[in-house]
């Protein structure tokens, strides 16, 4: 183990695992543990340091974002978006919008979310409804965004929105009197992650909030949610883990039929198969993060096969972990009861298991002429 | 702008996709070579070959669309450096 993974494990064993439940049931993160996370310089991980973030390697942050989801999910998808979010600022917001935003975002001082699924439009940026009128300088931005991660806390978003030269991604101060939120509660799984609809009504900003180019919201959306599936597969990692962990501790310790669970060996495989998993997982996401670290395109499939695996990996650990706790694990407040919800919420957020089906194969069938190709048979 | 460089990322996106060949000015995603989710590895691609980072006002599709349009942002890029530098 590395001595960064290390710290991140006793960080998260000590203040993150310890209240996970008590975040589900207040359905929020805490002040002081946004500030601990803070104090570590972890919001501004995926920023280097050269320009004020922690700048660490994309398998340092890998493996801090598995720590965090095996302690709590939902701090992890705040930790998710907003990486995704202090990324797309550093790496395509204007000067103007750096100097403001960034030694805030970097701290967690402002805390970022991502704004691109509407009622209507899930990851992809050139279905969005949502507009972005051009007035002098400005833009004026006029849509609903639902399921938004951190929505109810953020202090700045990252909206996608239709420009007349297609999608583009703005920057939008939560204290902008155009916006609106209404908080989303009870959801099946990750309960503390503090989803909010947002509202944009006549939400009038400058130029210098354009991330990117006008048109190049499918770029920045793209790059954004590469880091974003990077970072929910590790945190599936996490609660593989996690369910490891609860599971060989419960079945060492509890007699059914004159023996040890343990020794059962239908229970063997079920744990073997969790280990195995853990370790697969573990490695797919190791590879994606190499490739980013060495710039190779590759990394972008990697880090589909990645989530796809890690994602659906969790979902089979977490299902095998309610089953060998039996009512225990059905019962309310109990952690793997929280681990299997939130697992299933994996399997949907940053690009569905389905999409990613599709997306794996569609690189897979690079291999041979696409039917409708014309330059296919030359 | 050079046959080198139009060559090297040639035989980038033909070893994206191994079985087609295309010429310098398809557009492949409009004869359906690529998605538009490609784009996003030729961005990387691009930045880690030749050396630059994409600059905002250049970050979009028609740049990416064809050999051609992608050595012309290289050469523009190139020239930048170059006139910066001297």
């Amino acid at each position: 183990m590395t001595p960064e993974r290390s710290a991140f494990r006793a960080f998260v064993d000590e203040t993150v695992a310890p209240r996970a439940d008590e975040f589900e049931r207040d359905e929020r993160i805490p002040d002081d543990v946004y500030k601990a996370v803070g104090a570590h310089g972890w919001w501004g991980a995926v920023v280097p340091a050269s320009a004020g973030g922690t700048g660490f390697d994309m398998r340092t942050l890998a493996a801090l974002h598995e720590e965090i989801g095996r302690g709590c999910s939902s701090l992890r998808s705040l930790l998710t978006v907003h990486t995704m979010g202090a990324y797309a600022l550093y790496r395509w917001g204007s000067a103007a919008a750096r100097e403001q935003w960034l030694p805030d975002v970097v701290t967690g001082a402002a805390r970022m979310a991502f704004c691109l699924t509407e009622p209507q439009a899930g990851s992809d940026a050139t279905m969005v409804a949502t507009t972005a009128t051009p007035d002098g300088s400005d833009f004026v931005l006029d849509g609903v965004k639902r399921w938004i991660t951190g929505g109810q806390v953020a202090d700045l978003f990252l909206v996608f929105a239709r420009t007349p030269r297609g999608p583009a991604a703005f920057l939008v101060d939560a204290r902008n009197p155009g916006v609106s939120r209404s908080p989303i509660s009870n959801v099946l799984g990750t309960r503390a992650s503090m989803l909010a609809e947002v509202r944009l009504t006549g939400c009038r900003v400058p130029g210098t909030a354009l991330v990117g180019a006008a048109g190049a919201g499918m770029l920045v959306a793209t790059g954004a949610l590469d880091l974003g599936r990077l970072s929910v597969a590790a945190g599936s990692c996490g609660i593989i883990d996690a369910c490891l962990d609860a599971t060989v501790a419960h079945t060492a310790g509890r007699v059914q039929g004159g023996g040890l669970l343990r020794d059962h060996q239908l229970v063997r495989a079920k744990v073997s198969d969790m280990l195995t998993d853990l370790y697969a997982a573990r490695e797919l996401v190791s590879r994606a993060a190499r490739l980013k670290d060495a710039g190779d395109p590759e990394t972008i499939n990697a880090t589909w096969v990645a989530k796809y695996h890690a994602s659906t990996a969790a979902m089979r650990a977490a299902t095998d972990a309610v089953q060998l706790h039996g009512a225990l694990g059905c019962a309310d407040g109990h952690p793997v009861n929280r681990y299997f919800r939130d697992a299933k919420v994996m399997e949907i957020i940053e690009g569905s298991t389905q999409i990613q089906q599709v997306t794996i194969a569609e690189h897979a069938y690079r291999r041979v002429p696409a039917a409708n190709a014309s330059g296919g048979a030359r | 702008m050079s046959d080198d460089t139009r060559a090297t990322i040639r035989q980038f996106i033909c070893g994206r996709f191994p079985s087609v060949s295309i010429s310098d000015t398809d557009d492949i995603f409009a004869i359906g070579v690529a998605t538009s989710l490609f784009a996003m590895e030729l961005v990387i691609f691009v930045e880690n070959t030749f050396g630059f980072q994409v600059p905002n006002e250049e970050l979009e599709m028609a740049n990416f669309r064809s050999v051609e349009a992608i050595a012309a942002l290289v050469a523009r890029q190139s020239a930048t450096v170059a006139g910066g530098t001297g």
